[in-house]
């Protein structure tokens, strides 16, 4: 599903991202963890090339994403995002956040984005929330709208950067309680998260970084149980 | 001090023709400007130099100049080669458009670039073509954002019309000369120009207001 060979990204003289290489398989959960500053959401961001890279390969389904000749908003169209800061379309409803991507770029009729939409909405327990604005909204909500925003485009990859990250504590269940769904009906997913909750129950595997490098990576299970690595322990030891 | 009211009262017919050239020419400059403003601004947020250069040295030659000499130019140097013989006030509409495009560009940059990085973002990681974003995310919102400084220029842009007097725009300003230099009356004419305009710009200011608060509330 997503190939990543030996990725390397500098921002200036400063290189974030020092050869990573790494498989993501079909219906795969892979939780992203590590210090901050370790690269995780920068690899997360290179993934959609909302981020360019100066070296390696990113295949999705096949396609190299680092070719110029890759149309990379087809490649978008099939690998949705979700974003700290939740990022919605703050002059448009919430319907209307949901529906304005499958009819500009899907070309659906109306109807159809909105059939899509009050689904999606009804699948975050939102439905009443479909024609107010999203400014009204609490922070856990903004953040299930986003999710069904990205599930509008019918992705293939879902993409998460830090999703609870900038949430009250008492909102991060009902996000997570949604990304357990969608892990759990067989979506591909990559997390970028601190909730090391979530990585263990969800998780098909961990990856730890640190530094720009992928550490170690292994099931939930074997990576908190039994960390190999002194860095992930020493990481482990201060957060768990 | 008299004050000679059948002054006013005679040139009255001729402030209040001179008055609906003001409004039609501010209205043309900033609607033409904005058009030209848009194109300049997106043009200057390129990512390629070459193409920016263009247009970073538009708005610096017409903000950077007076609006003053830049309509004797237009006026007697570059009109001439569409139309002879140069009418004032397509000179004066050209000019005042061409000015103002370069203060709106720089309105526009400033309220593109004020919208979150993350927007643009979002759009994109829905698969939204560059321009797609632009037009669905981006400018619905910077355009808000954009009014009240709009609104600024539409203001400053009604006050230097005042200036095309200078090449016989009938506009509001050349009938006050016109009527003191036929009368030799100072206050009677200037006082009731300068009145006309403040009374222009003060509904402009409400009329603003109004349009800020509509758009808060929404």
């Amino acid at each position: 599903m997503i190939q990543v060979e030996n990725l390397k990204k500098s921002f200036g003289s400063l290189e974030v991202l020092k050869d990573i290489s790494v498989k993501i398989k079909p219906q795969e959960v892979v939780v992203v963890i590590g210090p901050s500053g370790s690269g995780k959401s920068t690899f997360l961001r290179c993934i959609n090339k909302l981020e360019t890279f100066e070296q390696g390969h990113i295949y999705i389904d096949g396609v190299d994403i680092a070719d110029k000749k890759t149309n990379i908003n087809k490649i978008r169209e099939d690998v949705g995002m979700v974003f700290q800061q939740f990022n919605l379309f703050p002059h448009k409803t919430v319907i209307e956040n949901i529906m304005l991507s499958p009819m500009k770029v899907r070309k659906w009729p109306e109807d159809r984005a909105r059939q899509k939409g009050m689904e999606l909405l009804s699948k975050v327990g939102l439905e009443d929330k479909a024609d107010v604005y999203p400014d009204s909204l609490s922070g856990g909500q903004k953040q299930r709208v986003a999710i069904a925003r990205a599930l509008a485009m019918e992705p293939k990859v879902m993409l998460f950067d830090e999703p609870t990250s900038a949430l009250d504590p008492e909102m991060v269940g009902e996000v997570l309680g949604v990304m357990k769904q969608l892990a759990k009906e067989g979506m591909t997913m990559v997390v970028v998260t601190h909730e090391m909750g979530f990585a263990r129950e969800v998780g098909d595997r961990v990856i730890f970084m640190d530094g720009g490098y992928i550490v170690e990576e292994n099931k939930p299970k074997e990576l908190f149980g039994n960390p190999r690595h002194e860095r992930t322990k020493a990481f482990l030891s201060k957060i768990l | 001090m008299d004050i000679r009211l059948d002054v006013i009262q005679d040139y009255m017919p001729y402030f209040l023709q001179g008055m609906g050239l003001t409004i039609g020419l501010s209205l043309i400059g900033i609607l033409m400007g904005s058009v030209m403003g848009l194109f300049i601004a997106l043009g200057k947020m390129t990512r390629f130099k070459i193409i920016q250069f263009p247009f970073i040295w538009y708005i610096n030659f017409f903000r950077g100049t007076p609006l003053f000499v830049q309509i004797l130019l237009i006026h007697f140097g570059v009109m001439p080669f569409f139309m002879s013989p140069v009418n004032p006030i397509a000179s004066a509409i050209v000019s005042l458009s061409l000015n103002a495009a370069a203060y709106i560009a720089e309105i526009f940059r400033a309220g593109i670039q004020s919208i979150d990085r993350g927007q643009m973002e979002a759009a994109r990681s829905l698969g939204m073509s560059h321009v797609q974003a632009m037009r669905y995310v981006i400018l619905p919102q910077a355009v808000k954002r954009m009014i009240p400084p709009l609104g600024n220029e539409f203001i400053v842009l009604l006050k230097d019309s005042s200036l095309a007097a200078v090449i016989a725009a009938p506009e509001l300003m050349y009938w006050g000369r016109a009527a003191s230099g036929a009368t030799f009356r100072v206050w009677e004419p200037y006082l009731t120009v300068a009145l006309i305009y403040l009374v222009l710009t003060l509904s402009l200011t409400y009329l603003l207001n109004y349009v800020e608060r509509k758009l808060a509330t929404e």
